[in-house]
């Protein structure tokens, strides 16, 4: 899933400092599993700001609201009545939902509730951990279903570096080195053997360096 | 087989001598005095001179100028070049450009990480990996093309080597991590420096139990200690750096004005013992801000006076 | 037993402290309570296993995002007890009590106060 993180409060009172009627809007997929801007996290939020507003004096009116998916224009157009009676939104959804909202809305200005970080997924709650980063050209078959891409910290696709040191990588102890991973995977697997095979230079142009990037299916469209 | 670049560490190698060369860091400033002073100690004394390139991710003058300093000096540099800060076009740039002014020796390396230097908020770039430049390398002087396939007008002649670490996990892949540098165009190696010598003696064991002692020229790395502080520093804090404990007590068991001198016969012995190594075809000797004793390690260890090619 | 406690303090009752939201806690302060104590069965003798656990954490979390935006962590607290612990209960609101008093009325409710009378003073900064 998408992982975020919510903004620290005091961030998110500087974005609407002008403003005197605001939404806060949850999302109830990505952020709601990692708890960062789900139906709770939008009403911890909008009681948090009631009260700094106050304590500033300000009249501000905290509205909240949970759409199924902030990137669905179906669900985006459920809030079609009620956001003319908020000044601005806050979008606790991951930057696509952020953003989709503004486009669906595009003369409220929509600011975001969290920091939106990686595609990951949950490893105990409380605990996420990036696993993809859209290279667009899905190598897992030949390392294993380990991706050096997201995982390495050099990206390296013919690692591991010479600061692997006990499993970990070299920038943290806390951070598994992705090669080691690899390498005992392909062992469980008893693909030891494919290690020596050089991995070519990889075709950026599907990730993020080909510029931004879409999909489309003419066999899906109307 | 005959040297295929005009290298001339390439042609000592290939003579059968055993190579010496050392390495400089480049200064935090524009000042070219300090690179000139530091060749200057070595040049008698070595075959060829690495300069590093932004080591430890700490801005400093480029390795490729530093290297153009040396070869106006009349020296042989080897250009050390990570792909942790340059994309393909510019790693094929700079290749080029060193080669225009006649540099060709290159080490292919990854690069530490940013975050250990002065730039930790930076981007990193890894559009090639190590092993991908070796071949980049290897194709553009072999095949004369570009990546993207475009002749090139005067190829590159360089002469192509990479890092290797025998002390770095997992110790089981290391020499098939050899065998894929050499597979990607590796023609020589500069290793790790080494206190370890029986865990190195495995390695290249196992190295010549496939054959990759005659396929590429290893170097073997040396660092002098400087004190016991420095052993014990280097034993804990430096990744992929593997420092036995009799090496750390011998250091501390020694006065402290007289640790420098231990250190510099500790490194005298390594090479000695590291002469007699199938295998090994000379010593990369990485004196890191004592380039002054250089002259004095390669003296004692019977590497002097070094051969005319 | 027939023990007193201070008569300022309201008692609202849950089957189970794990069933105190952070969202409650927060809403008690945004209408103007001078402090909020969670009161649950002792650690490992929780009626539904893990509620109390669950409470505590939440006690926490309540506490850091009170303390951010300017009220006060001291005013959210966990305790634990046995239903059958009177005096212990009484010890807890005697000590809540005192904590409240040492850290002043809310501000929210001072501020509706001042707004009310129209002396509220602007611009209060977050803490850092």
């Amino acid at each position: 899933m998408i992982v975020a993180e919510r903004k620290p409060i005091e961030e998110i009172v500087e974005q609407v400092k002008e403003v005197r009627s605001l939404l806060v809007l949850g999302c109830n997929e990505c952020v709601t599993v990692c708890e960062a801007g789900g139906k709770k996290e939008v009403g911890v939020l909008a009681s948090a700001l009631r009260m700094v507003f106050l304590q500033q004096n300000r009249e501000v009116n905290v509205g909240e609201r949970t759409i199924e998916r902030q990137c669905d224009t179906e669900y985006l157009e459920e809030i079609r009545d009620m956001i003319d009676s908020y000044e601005a939104v806050v979008s606790l959804a991951c930057g696509v939902g952020i953003q989709f909202t503004a486009e669906r809305y595009p003369t409220k200005p929509v600011y975001p509730g969290v920091n939106t970080c990686f595609m990951g997924a949950a490893l105990e709650r409380g605990v996420w951990a990036e696993r993809c980063q859209g290279c667009g050209s899905c190598i897992l078959a030949s390392t294993g279903a380990v991706c050096p891409v997201a995982r390495c910290a050099k990206r390296l696709l013919n690692g591991p570096c010479g600061g692997s040191t006990a499993g970990k990588c070299e920038i943290s102890k806390d951070v598994e080195c992705a090669w080691q991973l690899i390498i005992d995977r392909l062992k469980a697997l008893g693909r030891l053997e494919e290690y020596e095979r050089l991995s070519p230079i990889k075709d950026w142009s599907t990730d993020r360096a080909g510029g931004p990037r879409k999909i489309i299916r003419e066999d899906l469209r109307s | 087989m005959s040297p295929k670049t005009p290298s001339k560490l390439e042609k000592i190698l290939r003579a059968g001598h055993l190579a010496v060369t050392s390495e400089c860091g480049p200064p935090r400033g524009s000042d070219p005095a300090h690179i000139i002073h530091k060749a200057e100690l070595i040049r008698q004394h070595v075959d060829a001179v690495n300069i590093t390139d932004n080591q430890t991710s700490v801005c400093r003058l480029c390795s490729l100028a530093a290297c153009i300093r040396l070869k106006l000096m009349g020296l042989e540099p080897v250009l050390q070049m990570v792909v942790r800060d340059r994309n393909r076009i510019a790693l094929q740039s700079d290749i080029l450009g060193a080669a225009s002014f006649d540099i060709h020796n290159i080490l292919c390396l990854s690069g530490d990480h940013q975050r250990f230097g002065d730039s930790a908020q930076g981007q990193n770039v890894f559009d090639l990996d190590s092993m991908q430049l070796l071949q980049t390398v290897r194709r553009m002087r072999d095949e004369g093309t570009f990546l993207g396939g475009d002749p090139i007008q005067r190829p590159p002649a360089m002469f192509a080597g990479a890092a290797a670490n025998p002390f770095a996990d997992p110790f089981e892949i290391r020499v098939p991590r050899l065998a894929k540098k050499v597979a990607a165009g590796a023609e020589f190696i500069q290793t790790q420096c080494i206190y370890n010598l029986d865990k190195f003696e495995t390695w290249m064991e196992l190295v010549r139990d496939r054959g990759l002692h005659e396929k590429v020229f290893i170097l073997a790395g040396v660092t002098p200690f400087k004190s016991a502080g420095m052993a014990r520093y280097m034993k804990t804090k430096v990744p992929g750096m593997d420092v036995p404990d009799d090496v750390v007590k011998r250091m501390a068991g020694t006065p402290k004005d007289q640790q420098a001198k231990e250190g510099l016969t500790i490194c005298v012995e390594s090479i000695q013992r590291l002469k007699e190594v199938k295998g090994v075809a000379g010593f990369h000797v990485m004196a890191i801000e004592w380039e002054e004793r250089v002259p004095e390690i390669v003296e004692r260890a019977g590497l002097f006076p070094r051969p005319q090619v | 037993m027939r023990l007193g406690y201070p008569s300022s303090i309201r008692i609202i009752r849950v089957p189970c402290t794990g069933k105190v939201d952070v969202l409650h806690i927060l809403r008690c302060f945004e209408r103007g309570a001078d402090g909020v104590t969670v009161v649950g069965c002792r650690e490992g003798d929780c009626h539904y296993q893990t509620g109390n656990f669950r409470a505590k954490k939440r006690v926490e979390q309540a506490q850091q995002i009170l303390e951010r935006i300017g009220i006060g962590a001291g005013r959210v607290r966990m305790c634990n007890l046995s239903s059958s612990d009177a005096p212990l209960f009484v010890r807890f609101a005697q000590e809540m009590h005192a904590a409240v008093l040492s850290a002043g009325p809310n501000p929210i409710r001072t501020a509706r106060r001042e707004r009310r009378a129209g002396t509220q003073v602007p611009g209060v900064e977050l803490p850092a």
